[in-house]
């Protein structure tokens, strides 16, 4: 995909990412941030734009399977990284066991924070720090939701954490 | 006629309303493939970016925008100077809900009437390069004198001149309330202050204008009414309205600060007229601080009671913020003389002009605001009397609204005291004032009742029953993270007996039929019952056809009430082995579907003698670190009285989210001005504080059993505001009962605790 034209009057540098799984040779803006690239030109709008300023966590997304925001990060210095986002998590008919988790909890309402609290949670998962609800609380807080949804999110979470537990167990068990 | 108890198939359909279905697009919120209003492209778009005043008052004397104008990338710089022209008159400028005054004119001279004002707009080929471009933008201003502090300038309030429609101004005064307040042995005065707050919904304002040439646009704009929107570009730019076509099919939270249409309509929309090409706007957090706010408000009540705590005067009076050019106006005092018998009730409403943008509706707005002044008053009185802050509230209970002298719908109040208190266990209340402690901290439990309008608005729908079965229903309402799509779904479901998942529910679209903005709690009670009255009316046409037929099993006396839709098939309710297939009666009429429309509207008569109101009883726990000051909200449980709950799934979450909010305004959000410039100060989410998972442990929500027929016809009263009005008094008389210490001024932060507990010493 050629960018550089339209992104003038910067030159552009090629960058290579691998976004949910595909890998893609971009010609960048120096100033284009994750966040941009991802919701303007890649046309993946499930990140959320929420702040610019990496105050509300609506644009979480996993970079090396590490969840930052993304309206921090200027693409061209994610070079050969591999970056997954809402849309690569899960689709409707096959959800990842955290949305499935946020849907029955009713982890949302307008829904607009919450691919950002998913990705969030994927993270805090791998991460293996939260051990208690407190914790999930604690470690989820970079993660803003106005519609107040937080004691639901905590449910979906910990439901989903308590099955990962179980299955960790079982396998070491096996 | 004797009902036959229902068994078997005949469950599915009965339990589709008030069965806790997950929200129908839930998969499509939590994989990020519902799109908002800036997430719909077109090859050819546009980028916009505004350019916003740094003074609060006063006029542009230049403004410079030739280095913006030969930035890279850039097609046009609107100013006041080139801005297109539009519709002259105010009432073209006049959305659906605007308020007395002069509507807001982007880009229209060169005044400058509130901090943040969009003084120019810059459209370019990328994003990037429209808000570099804004950035090279120089003005030069003449400041004038900011006014900004509602303690100076409610000095010089003034009662509005012209109301606002559908606001009710306080009623005149009952009985002597200055002479009983004088001769009671239990009383107080005390004076209130909210800080200004700002909705700041997760999803910034933005629109998306698709042009479709010749003129013809398709829209997609964050906002809480699509034909609001319509309508109102439609005013300004003179368009044709089978022109344009709004969606706002999803909508990442608005609280109110979307009912009336923000510059960034008004700026895309002009600017794809302008330059015949598609042009996005989607503002920054920044921006979000300036489009609204919850007004900063002074109050002072008076309150007095007997030796047995029987409230014997009640005076209310509050100053709210406007702007300079609108009489934004709220319902702030007229609770305080509904929600408690008294026989004695002075109230009044005044409004102070500053250099602010027009103030607007958030959430529970006026009653939250003047529910925090009311049952913090009646709270500190139950300590005067030595009553039990619950008991004194009981003891002051009332069937009837005062203000008005209507009866009530319905009042499930006295459940919701007994059911939360007995979940929160208040019975183990230690009364006294920093009696109670856990460790180190120390332990507050504080109550307060909450109290909102049940209203019905006029609403149209459409349903439409296809010969497969399956049901369509629409109506131009918004879902705003309400559940409305859901709640739609299950309407129609039990209507015609299918399962939620064979209905498609069709809504936020101006194309589709009339209703008002998605506000005031009154959406599921308002289209829900249009949609009902709508899939009714299709019924009557189906039994209709059905009685036609040959060989027709449906008496002429059988009414729409008395069949059923099971499996496929019009049957009588109470035997439905009597039944024809929805197949042969549409094959009778040569009909694919059947579809009707209705409308619902207040009952005029009815609003003569009753009014209709949702209750709600909160209790708090707080816990009090003292050496820190640091405050923390560790269980909150409320009880709530809103008639009919179609859904308790998405129900319970509109009151949680009442509460998160109702926290936030107790303990954390403040938009701070500088009074010096009149510049507000932490337009961001990291210095205006608003409630994150760490600030939100338990929050326990109850629905009490409220039958209610008259507040709409299928019993639903609505649940948006309940959830918040009355917490942060709660939380403020936790506080109280863990410290000892009455802070009356909102945001409750460290600094307030300690001051307040300085000057007691
Ligand atoms: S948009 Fe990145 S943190 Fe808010
Ligand atoms: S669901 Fe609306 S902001 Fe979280």
């Amino acid at each position: 995909m050629d960018l550089g034209p339209a992104r003038a009057p910067s030159p552009t540098i090629p960058v290579t990412l691998t976004v949910n799984g595909r890998r893609q040779q971009l010609e960048l803006a120096p100033f284009v941030t994750l966040l941009d690239l991802l919701r303007g030109d890649l046309a993946l709008t499930g990140t959320k734009k929420g702040c610019d300023h990496g105050q509300c966590g609506a644009c979480t997304v996993l970079v090396n399977g590490v969840r930052i925001n993304s309206c921090l990060k200027f693409a061209v210095s994610l070079d050969g990284a591999e970056i997954t986002t809402i849309e690569g998590l899960g689709t409707p008919d096959n959800l990842h066991p955290l949305q499935k988790a946020f849907v029955e909890h009713d982890a949302y309402q307008c829904g607009y924070c919450t691919p950002g609290q998913i990705c969030s949670a994927a993270g805090l998962l791998s991460e293996g720090h939260a051990h208690s609800r407190e914790e999930i609380r604690e470690l989820m807080s970079g993660n803003l939701c106005r519609c107040g949804a937080y004691t639901n999110i905590a449910d979906a979470i910990e439901e989903v954490m308590a099955a990962d537990s179980e299955t960790t167990v079982r396998e070491a068990a096996e | 006629m004797t009902r036959q108890t229902r068994t078997g198939p005949l469950e599915t359909a009965d339990r589709v309303i008030g069965f806790p279905l997950s929200r129908i697009e839930g998969p499509l919120k939590v994989t990020g493939t519902a799109p908002y209003a800036a997430e719909h492209q077109s090859a050819d778009m546009l980028h916009g970016f505004v350019a916003l005043a740094t003074i609060a008052s006063g006029r542009i004397a230049r403004i410079d925008t030739a280095d913006a104008a030969a930035f890279p990338g850039v097609v046009k710089i609107y100013t006041h100077d080139n801005r297109p022209r539009t519709a002259w008159w105010d009432s073209a400028w006049k959305d659906e809900v605007a308020l007395p005054g002069h509507p807001f004119r982007p880009l229209e001279n060169d005044r400058v009437l509130f901090d943040g004002q969009p003084v120019a707009f810059v459209v370019a080929n990328t994003f990037e390069a429209a808000r570099d471009a804004a950035a090279l933008i120089r003005i030069t201003y003449e400041a004038d004198q900011p006014k900004t502090s509602i303690e100076v300038e409610s000095e010089k309030s003034y009662v509005p001149k012209e109301k606002r429609s559908g606001i009710a101004p306080p009623p005149s005064p009952r009985g002597n309330a200055d002479e009983a307040f004088a001769a009671a042995p239990f009383k107080l005065s005390s004076n209130y202050t909210l800080e200004g707050e700002h909705h700041n919904p997760m999803e910034l304002f933005a629109t998306t204008v698709l042009y479709e040439g010749e003129g013809r646009l398709t829209i997609h704009d964050k906002t809480q009414g699509s034909q609001n929107s319509q309508g109102y570009v439609c005013g300004i730019f003179e368009l044709k309205p089978e022109n344009v076509r709004v969606f706002n099919t999803y909508v990442g939270g608005a609280f109110g600060s979307g009912l009336r249409p923000k510059h960034q309509l008004f700026l895309a929309t002009m600017a794809a007229l302008d330059l015949k090409q598609s042009v996005q706007l989607e503002l920054s957090r920044r921006e979000m601080f300036y489009l609204t706010w919850r007004p900063a408000t002074v109050q002072t009540v008076k309150m007095a009671a007997d030796d047995n705590g029987k409230l014997t005067a009640i005076l209310h009076h509050a100053v709210q913020a406007t702007s300079l050019y609108e009489d934004y106006q709220e319902v702030v005092v007229n609770w305080s003389g509904l929600l408690y018998r008294c026989d004695n009730v002075k109230l009044t409403y005044e409004l102070a002009e500053m250099t602010v943008s027009t103030p607007g509706d958030m959430r529970a707005p006026g009653a939250a605001t003047g529910v925090f002044a009311l049952e913090s008053a009646i709270d500190e009185l139950s300590y005067q009397v030595g009553l039990d802050p619950l008991d004194m509230r009981v003891r002051n209970f009332v069937h009837v609204d005062q203000n008005q002298d209507l009866q009530l719908t319905s009042k499930a109040l006295h459940a919701c005291y007994r059911q939360g208190a007995e979940r929160f266990g208040w019975e183990k209340r230690l009364h006294a004032p920093r009696s109670m402690h856990d460790g180190p901290d120390l332990v507050g439990w504080g109550m307060a009742t909450g109290v909102w309008e049940a209203q019905l608005t006029e609403a149209t729908a459409r349903a439409r029953l296809s010969a497969d079965g399956s049901v369509t229903v629409s109506a131009a309402a918004s879902d705003i993270g309400t559940g409305t799509m859901t709640i739609l779904a299950q309407i129609g479901a039990e209507a015609f007996g299918v399962d939620a998942e064979h209905v498609t529910v069709r809504i936020g679209d101006s194309q589709l039929p009339k209703t008002s903005v998605e506000g005031g709690s009154w959406t599921a009670a308002s289209t829900g019952s249009a949609v009902a009255a709508a899939a009714t009316a299709v019924r009557q046409t189906l039994l209709d056809a059905a009685k036609d037929m040959d060989a027709s099993p449906f008496g002429k006396d059988v009414t729409v009430e008395q069949t059923a839709i099971r499996d496929g098939r019009l049957v009588l309710e109470i035997n439905d082995q009597v039944g024809v297939a929805l197949t042969d009666i549409l094959a009778s009429k040569n009909l694919t579907f059947i579809e009707e429309e209705a409308k619902v509207a207040p009952d005029a008569q009815q609003a003569k003698k009753f009014v209709s109101y949702t209750h709600a009883a909160h209790f708090v726990e707080v816990m009090i670190d003292e050496e820190l000051g640091v405050i923390r909200v560790t269980r909150v449980v409320t009880a709530v009285a809103a008639g009919r709950i179609l859904n308790p799934k998405t129900a319970r979450s509109q009151i949680l989210g009442g509460v998160v909010m109702g926290i936030g305004m107790a303990l954390h959000e403040e938009g701070m001005i500088d009074h010096r410039t009149g510049r507000i100060m932490n337009h961001n989410l990291a210095e205006y504080h608003v409630p994150a998972h760490a600030d939100i442990h338990d929050i326990e929500v109850i629905f009490v059993e409220e039958h209610d027929d008259k507040a709409s016809p299928i019993g639903v009263k609505g649940l948006g505001e309940i959830g918040i009005v009355g917490i942060a008094a709660a939380v403020a008389n936790a506080i109280y009962h863990a410290t000892g210490t009455r802070v009356r001024h909102l945001p409750i932060t460290i600094d307030k605790v300690f001051y307040a507990k300085e000057a007691a010493e």
